[in-house]
């Protein structure tokens, strides 16, 4: 770093999240001036185009990169037109101990007497709420699964290289071309394509305004400047900001100003989930490298300060915090923007470079939290690319994590795209696949798979309240074998699965036409080509996800049922006294509970029988939604993905036959049971290959690692091969915890002291004492895989 | 590789290591055989020490229910602890009632294509690592028709092999089994023969020899000392060593293994008595001098496998 970097580090690191009322106040004012003025597509647009000229504009000290969402750095808008915070939910933000915002007098009276009064019975959220059946209510409310769209708008969205070589300008060209072509004789829909052009068209507009109001702060604060070096950092930015993004960058400094604006303007427009994410940056960001180089306006240390400037920016913003259910099952200021390094380029080669080796020396020196890093490994890929990524990994920061960049673009080729709008596509958010500015790859919610088998196991009745949930299955002691069992949980899975995708349907409607999300359909192909928006299809790709938790717990779950119970050797148990045993929490059955967590088959261990039915699981959630329409022409996916929300989701689920008791984390991703796998690391590796990762759209596989297993260079070494083995068995993810238990257990006793320590929590890396108790005590009991 | 023959022949195993790291090149499947000619004081393996199968107990996974008193026949089961001495009849009743595994037993009868079909698991990254199947113990050599069976077998599936031997072996059944492993650990603990005696309860003669005989024949053997406080880690004694492995022709690695302490506990689960007094393992500062000393004549050091 330099001074320069390291001051605005310790700033950044400094900073207090906080709420800001602006954007809701500005917001609230817009749609109280012009709701049912104009068109939805439009009103959203100059809704846009409003926040763009009246936002407070921020330019800090030693910046070089600029523009904050809020007002100030980690200053947090909020988005009432979506989720409508009530007052009592600002104080919750204001005083709960972890991932704290400060929330002030005059915000909470802006909301009280602005905000409040207007958004209640407006916002998405509550009118979502209204639209769904009772069935869903229930199902949702039991924890079957959870709702994206209830906080945040549709996203998952990243960038690819368009911005590189065009500007707004060149945009409002083809947007004009798009309307100028509309064939009003014709086709039905020329309206509502020329409402939503018209939209994109104010967006570019908006963009350009607000990056103007950066040159021209930045040129008073530059006539008021004495030291010269700042001024002519001022100058620079003045440049820049009166450049991009209204046309295309001409060097290093102006392509990351031009993307920083295209993401300020993404989350500014509206709350997409996982904020937005600049894709290849490394391979986005070599041609101006190179030529910054050639000219000798750039040194390999100037294009790394400018990096490092722009990882602060990320950092400065925390994500919007949620209401609710889902503030439970994602408790972290991270916002998932997750850059990609390395993987292959269009063509097929090898697309790591020497930035992707700037950034990677970044994370390990800079350790912010935001943004994510990972890095894409293809079979191509250089062992030193490899090599370097494992030793910042081994830093025990939890980034990079790694994608094998294989089986990303044969998962894309599969669902459909084209081979060169795969290998430009990439992973986000935690480990979703898509193809980077031409898709809509929509997370839709969490799903329950464990509470389902609680609920096969008692008939549909949900234990907790005695009330039907879903369909009657048969009562447990009238399964006769391991099938009927399996047979019920699927019959009520595909119940439970037909209630969410209902939902879904409905509110992709919703989105489709109160929501539009004009900017960033002006950044997505092929929404002006289609003259449709993102949010109604307007992407080359949609696809939709539904993340199914739980994978370990339900196949350990399943094997203890199978030997227990049906088994010829052992088995006698009838399923009935299990659920009996189970109902009562384990309570003086200790001894069985000890046989179910020791002495039955599990997952995780490479062990054929019990991998079986994790593969069978797996396989029903495919079959059972791969391929089903969404309404924008796409279709729904599968996911193995559990962010946090397998501690949500276990807080909600009783006790179960793996021997866990009520109440506690089920397994994260397609990761063991906690603990369950106690033949090491290889052993793992091959019973997680064993599910064909290519039929999903990301898998999260978690390991953790202590730091004497990959000690020195022969350990790398070693761990890379490891890593490229998975790959080659088709693996799609994996990343790593390199700490000691020892060290968790201090960072608990004393937070103070361990405040930067970084752990990988399930797909993202977190701050260790900003988790929750539950989910620290599960980090710590995670495998830890000894090498001898 | 499951059905290739030789499914007569048992061998006792006490343990299979998946993604061993300190036993040769690359990532290694490590097969550990019961049974050893020596009784090092250190050893860290002593459920390897008995040609018989043993009953071993895990004391802090005992939750004192009971469960192994009612199963035990004779009656002689203690939760928490293994019955000492020959009171036990290592029937296994015990094992089979304990509901948190604290029981269990050390040695299994495994065929060979039990054996193989395990290593096979973790092919790939035995391929991709230039790792293999490492034999060790206890003494793979006290099984030898076993053992030349697994090596067979491996060669035939095109498995990188290593033996790991402390020596004191038939030397003709020794040289048999290099003819068939592509790499040999073997392992010199004392120069001193009335110390070896002392701490490893045999003459160090036989191993000596064998070792001068093998380095002349096999390409590829590694020299494996343990570095153990105040038994072998005077600079005397480390040099001494130096010096005898310098003087043989063909020696392509000296590993340094420090002391460790896991033993301890694996005796108390045996319900044996730790020999060896309260000793501190070497640091890395002792061990790299100890490595320093072998490199200055001239060889080829590795601190660990």
């Amino acid at each position: 770093m330099t001074e320069r970097t390291k001051r605005l580090r310790d700033k950044s690191l400094a900073a207090r999240p906080s709420i800001s009322a602006e954007r809701a106040r500005l917001m609230t004012d817009f749609y109280r001036a012009n709701l049912g003025k104009l068109s939805a597509p439009v009103m959203r647009a100059e809704s846009f185009r409003h926040l763009c000229r009246e936002k407070t504009i921020y330019i800090g000290d030693d910046e070089l990169i600029v523009g904050e969402r809020g007002p100030f750095p980690k200053a947090v808008p909020t988005y009432p037109e979506l989720t409508c915070h009530s007052l009592g939910d600002l104080r919750i933000l204001s005083t709960r101990p972890k991932t704290h915002y400060d929330v002030d007098d005059e915000c909470l009276r802006i909301y009280e007497q602005e905000v409040i009064p207007y958004w209640r019975g407006r916002s998405m959220r509550d009118r979502l709420f209204e639209r769904m059946t009772e069935d869903w209510k229930a199902a949702y409310e039991a924890g079957m699964f959870t709702e994206f769209m209830e906080q945040r708008a549709p996203g998952h969205t990243v960038l690819d290289d368009k911005i590189y070589f065009k500007g707004m300008v060149d945009f409002r060209a083809d947007i004009a071309r798009a309307l100028a072509e509309l064939d009003f004789l014709n086709d039905p829909e020329a309206y509502e394509k020329s409402q939503a052009l018209r939209s994109f068209d104010i967006a570019c507009d908006a963009a350009i305004l607000f990056a103007d109001r950066h040159a021209a702060l930045a040129r008073e604060i530059a006539h008021n400047e004495t030291e010269p070096t700042r001024k002519s950092g001022l100058e620079k930015i003045v440049q820049a900001c009166s450049r991009v993004p209204a046309y295309a960058p001409r060097d290093f400094h102006e392509a990351l100003q031009s993307y920083w604006f295209c993401h300020l303007a993404v989350i500014t427009e509206l709350n997409g989930w996982d904020s937005f994410n600049p894709g290849h940056l490394d391979q986005h960001l070599l041609p101006f490298y190179e030529k910054g180089l050639a000219d000798g306006s750039l040194t390999r240390e100037s294009a790394r300060e400018l990096l490092e400037c722009f990882f602060i920016k990320f950092n400065n913003h925390p994500a919007p915090p949620k209401v609710g259910v889902t503030a439970a099952e994602s408790g972290t200021y991270t916002d998932f923007a997750n850059i990609n390094i390395g993987g292959l380029l269009r063509d097929g080669a090898d697309g790591s470079n020497e930035v992707s080796h700037i950034l990677l020396d970044i994370v390990d020196e800079m350790h912010l939290l935001q943004p994510s890093t990972n890095i894409q490994l293809s079979s191509k890929s250089p062992e030193k690319f490899l090599k370097h990524a494992l030793k910042v990994i081994r830093q025990g920061y939890g980034f990079p994590s790694i994608f094998n960049a294989d089986t990303v673009v044969l998962e894309q080729v599969r669902q459909g795209k084209t081979l060169e709008d795969a290998r430009a596509g990439g992973c986000s958010g935690c480990v979703e696949v898509g193809a980077f500015g031409k898709e809509a790859f929509i997370l839709t919610g969490y799903f329950n798979m464990v509470k389902v088998l609680e609920l096969a196991l008692h008939n549909g009745i949900e234990p907790k309240t005695g009330k039907r949930l879903g369909p009657a299955t048969g009562e447990p002691d009238s399964f006769h074998s391991f099938e009927d069992v399996f047979q019920a949980w699927r019959l009520q899975f595909q119940h439970f699965l037909d209630v969410k995708l209902r939902g879904n349907q409905v509110i992709e409607r919703m989105y489709a036409q109160d929501m539009p999300a004009p900017f960033l359909s002006v950044l997505t192909d092929d929404c002006i080509a289609k003259g449709r928006d993102y949010n109604a299809g307007g992407a080359r790709y949609n696809n939709s996800y539904i993340q199914f938790v739980g994978l370990g717990s339900l196949t350990d779950s399943f094997g203890a049922i199978r030997e227990m119970c049906f088994d010829g050797e052992r088995g006698g148990l009838r399923v009935g006294e299990l659920v009996a045993v189970l109902d009562r929490d384990f309570e003086g059955c200790e001894s069985l509970r000890q046989r179910l967590v020791n002495k039955t088959r599990k997952y995780g261990n490479d062990d054929d029988e019990a991998d079986r039915v994790m593969v069978r699981i797996f396989n029903t959630c495919f079959e059972e939604l791969d391929g089903k329409p969404n309404t924008k022409g796409g279709h729904y996916r599968v996911e193995m993905l559990p962010t946090t929300c397998h501690v949500y989701f276990g807080s909600v689920t009783g006790a179960m036959p793996d021997g866990r008791r009520a109440g506690l984390p089920l397994s994260e991703g397609i990761s063991p049971v906690q603990g369950a796998d106690r033949r090491g690391p290889t052993a793992v590796i091959k019973s997680a290959a064993k599910l064909d990762h290519v039929k999903a759209g990301g898998t999260l596989l978690n390991m953790k690692f202590t730091p004497s297993l990959v000690a020195g260079e022969e350990g790398v070494e070693k761990w890379g091969h490891l890593v490229r083995s998975y790959f080659k068995l088709g693996g799609h993810h994996v990343q790593f915890n390199v700490v000691g238990a020892e060290t968790l257990r201090e960072a608990q006793k004393d937070p103070e002291k361990y405040r930067d320590l970084i752990v990988r929590v399930a797909g993202y890396s977190d701050y260790f004492c900003d988790l929750s108790a539950a989910l620290q005590e599960e980090i710590i009991a995670r495998t830890e895989h000894e090498g001898f | 590789m499951r059905g290739s023959g030789k499914q007569a022949i048992t061998g006792l195993i006490t343990n299979i290591q998946r993604y061993s790291l300190q036993d040769g090149p690359g990532i290694r499947t490590t097969v550990f055989f019961k049974g050893c000619p020596l009784d090092c004081w250190w050893c860290h393996n002593p459920e390897g020490l008995s040609r018989r199968r043993e009953v071993v107990t895990i004391a802090n996974r005992c939750q004192q229910c009971g469960e192994c008193i009612k199963a035990c026949p004779e009656g002689v089961a203690q939760p928490g602890s293994s019955p000492a001495g020959s009171v036990c009849v290592r029937c296994g009743a015990c094992i089979g009632a304990c509901p948190t595994g604290a029981r269990q037993f050390a040695g299994m009868t495994m065929t060979v294509d039990d054996v193989l079909w395990e290593i096979d698991r973790d092919r790939i990254f035995h391929d991709d690592s230039s790792g293999g199947v490492t034999f060790s113990g206890g003494e793979p050599l006290l099984q030898p028709e076993f053992l030349l069976a697994l090596l067979h077998g491996c060669r035939h599936s095109g498995v990188r092999t290593a033996v790991d031997t402390c020596g004191f072996v038939n030397e003709s059944t020794l040289l048999e089994v290099a003819a068939h492993a592509d790499l040999i650990l073997f392992d010199v603990k004392l120069l001193d023969d009335s110390k070896h005696r002392k701490f490893t309860g045999v003459s160090n003669a036989v191993i000596l020899a064998n070792l001068r005989r093998l380095c002349g024949r096999h390409p590829e053997v590694w020299l494996r000392v343990p570095v153990i406080p105040t038994v072998n880690d005077s600079p005397e004694d480390l040099e001494d060593m130096a010096r005898f492995a310098a003087s043989l022709s063909g020696i392509r690695q000296v590993s340094l293994l420090p002391y460790h302490r896991t033993g301890i506990q694996k005796f108390e689960r045996l319900g044996r008595e730790y020999r060896l007094p309260a000793i501190i393992p070497p640091s890395a500062a002792e061990m790299k001098a100890a490595a320093d000393c072998f490199q200055a004549h001239g060889l080829k050091v590795k601190v660990g496998g």
